[in-house]
């Protein structure tokens, strides 16, 4: 869930209030000090997520997504890494918390799902060990419920003749089968919050499509929430409830997935639109990409960090405001731009719709 | 494993036979005639040429290098009498027979090299963890730059400092000597000790500086970040996952070091005067010693070839991924 105050002219379905959030981020801040700098990797980022929701978070590589969701881990370093705000999970305070503490969250109220499968499982302990370690540490089971645990996992995952592929190593399986034992693994001990960081993004449309219907039918049996990352719309249409934009470390628009997907209210979620490519279209039709790169974290640019690349600063009324003053993040459904409804309106359904069909 | 290790020991003999050839080819290619150093100063062609004869040296080096070759296997009859497989000759320099006198050397060269070996691979890898799981801290700081100048110093400028300091000044222990271990235990220790904690200082520093960069690069695998995320504790990552794969340019590194240390540290035994392998090269090359030379040789690149067909089976052991086959 995206809510944080519900605006009055938010369509869209029925929200649970604040104390139903099972995860709920507040004003979060991840700093990264370096050599260079300070690395404003996540600058005042808020949202909840609801026990049995999906929360899809999109944007661009750099865009704050991952550090996100390792601060929600606390798996930064915290030596190098400064982290500011509130992190409750079911109204538990992560930040500061001691690693102790962490630890017994970590695997068990919490899991990840990482990118790439290959990297992420060790290449050398068996599949079946690598699920087992987690369930035994997080339930205090013996080494032989553990792994009976650990074939049930698999079987849930959908990897065929798992009392014998419960002992093989990570090289000996495929990629989506690598990913599907990385799911079981994070799902080992029934976690309410998982967070699944890209974990399609390796796999083949094939066996991207199972995947997504795995952790649908997971979601449904469990009833966890769910954080989804990922800079690929499709697949946040096809898993998410909510639809989080993300930009420069700050999120930029918010609302449910129909919303967001059908009426898009900020130029920077018009420009992810209108950069895909379509199946309808004609062949020899140029792809039109977001110009210009994303900003520096270093140096982010003064106002609102999409200026540079935003063709509708002009129509702002006011003194050059999008050069100068930071739009207020969106609370509930919104986006953050110094756009009026109107223009927000105007703009997308005369000059980006018309792109989009 | 059976045929991985069948193979391999097949491919060191062709690396043997070709670093024979090489290395008495190479010989000959020295402008230096040892018949006319056995000589002496008043040397007549005849007597030139009854050393030549009983040198062996009389004939074409080809059919030279044959005679050798078959006498490592068959053995060989000398003018100073019969000489049984494996016969690399007879010294040219000393008379004796080759094979024993380097079979008399090893067990100073193996003392040697054991003793220090394990000493600078607990002691070094133990460094090596402890400043890597305290990264970026005062500790780590004083372990990493510790161990970069101690590596960077040399036996032969530490032995005599040591030699120095603990013989001469403090009178602590005798001059390093060797003792076979099977008639004085507590003198083959003493003797070596000196030995062993000034090769022990040197690699002791490598391998810390090794397993420190080795460990650090692991932690920063994403599989280890997956052990985190699993809610196992800091420790446990280190030792299961990190530890495990900071293991293979370890063991890659200590097999070549074993390896050429077991065919003679030259510099050591040269240092602590120890007859050993190494102080045995070094002679033999100087006195134009071809039996000698060809033997220690073959007998150093053996122990290479063998620490690395070694480090090669350790990696199936380490790494599931290595299949040998």
């Amino acid at each position: 869930m995206t809510t944080l105050t519900t605006e009055a002219d938010a369509p869209g379905p029925d929200r649970p209030g604040d104390g139903d959030a099972f995860l709920s981020v507040r004003d979060l801040y991840v700093h990264f000090a370096t050599e260079d700098g300070t690395v404003k990797a996540v600058d005042g980022l808020s949202f909840d997520v609801a026990r049995g929701r999906t929360l899809g978070i999109v944007g661009e590589s750099g865009s704050g997504k991952s550090v996100t969701n390792l601060a929600v881990l606390g798996l930064h370093n915290p030596r190098s890494t400064e982290v500011a705000g509130e992190i409750l999970l079911d109204g538990q305070q992560l930040i500061g918390a001691r690693e102790k503490t962490l630890e017994t969250l970590r695997g068990n109220k919490m899991a990840m799902i990482f990118q790439d499968p290959l990297t992420a499982l060790s290449p050398y302990y068996t599949v079946g060990r690598q699920i087992a370690e987690p369930f035994r540490k997080h339930t205090g089971a013996s080494k032989r419920e553990a792994r009976l645990r650990a074939i049930e996992m698999l079987d849930k995952v959908g990897i065929p003749h798992p009392q014998s592929r419960v002992d093989d190593y990570p090289h000996q399986f495929s990629g989506g089968m690598r990913q599907r034992a990385m799911i079981a693994m994070a799902l080992v001990c029934d976690p309410d919050l998982l967070i699944a960081d890209e974990p399609t993004t390796a796999l083949d449309v094939t066996v991207q499509a199972q995947i997504l219907d795995l952790l649908k039918d997971l979601q449904q049996e469990f009833g966890s929430a769910i954080v989804f990352i990922t800079h690929d719309l499709g697949v946040i249409a096809d898993i998410a409830d909510d639809i989080l934009v993300m930009y420069s470390g700050r999120a930029v628009e918010r609302g449910a997935v129909r919303e967001v997907l059908r009426a898009p209210q900020h130029p920077y979620t018009w420009g992810l639109l209108t950069s895909m490519p379509r199946l309808t279209g004609d062949v020899g039709e140029e792809l039109s990409p977001i110009h210009g790169t994303p900003p520096s974290l270093l140096a982010p640019p003064p106002g609102c960090p999409f200026h540079p690349r935003c063709a509708f600063t002009d129509e702002v009324a006011g003194d050059r405001s999008c050069h100068r003053d930071r739009p207020a993040p969106p609370a509930g459904r919104g986006a953050a731009c110094h756009l009026t409804a109107e223009q927000k309106h105007t703009f997308f359904t005369e000059q980006i719709k018309p792109r989009l069909s | 494993m059976l045929r991985f290790l069948l193979r391999r020991s097949l491919g060191a003999l062709v690396i043997l036979l070709v670093i024979s050839a090489v290395t008495f080819f190479l010989f000959y290619a020295v402008p230096r005639d040892p018949a006319m150093l056995a000589c002496g100063k008043n040397c007549t062609p005849d007597a030139l040429a009854v050393i030549r004869k009983n040198m062996g040296i009389d004939e074409p080096v080809p059919v030279q290098y044959w005679h050798f070759m078959v006498g490592i296997f068959a053995g060989r009859d000398f003018a100073q009498g019969a000489c049984p497989a494996p016969c690399f000759g007879y010294s040219f320099a000393t008379q004796d027979p080759v094979w024993q006198t380097i079979l008399d050397r090893f067990p100073t060269t193996v003392s040697l090299t054991l003793g220090g070996a394990v000493v600078f691979l607990v002691v070094g890898l133990g460094a090596g963890m402890i400043a890597a799981w305290k990264r970026g801290t005062v500790v780590d700081k004083v372990f990493s730059s510790a161990s970069l100048v101690l590596s960077s110093m040399q036996i032969y400028f530490v032995g005599p400092l040591v030699l120095a300091l603990v013989v001469y000044q403090l009178d602590l222990l005798d001059q390093p000597k060797y003792v076979p271990l099977t008639e004085d235990p507590a003198g083959w220790f003493l003797g070596l000790l000196i030995p062993w904690l000034v090769v022990q200082i040197i690699f002791t520093a490598n391998y810390t500086r090794l397993s420190r960069s080795s460990l650090i690069e692991q932690l920063q695998e994403d599989h280890v970040r997956t052990a985190r995320a699993k809610g196992m504790s800091g420790r446990f990552v280190f030792f299961r996952y990190a530890w495990r794969g900071s293991l293979i340019p370890i063991v890659t590194i200590f097999g070549v070091d074993l390896g050429s240390l077991f065919g003679g540290a030259m510099i050591t035994e040269w240092t602590f005067s120890l007859p050993g392998l190494g102080t045995l090269a070094v002679d033999s090359v100087r006195n134009t010693d071809l039996p000698m030379v060809m033997g220690v040789m073959l007998f150093a690149a053996t122990f290479i070839i063998l620490f690395n067909i070694l480090v090669d089976a350790a990696y199936a052991f380490i790494d599931p991924r290595v299949r040998l086959s």
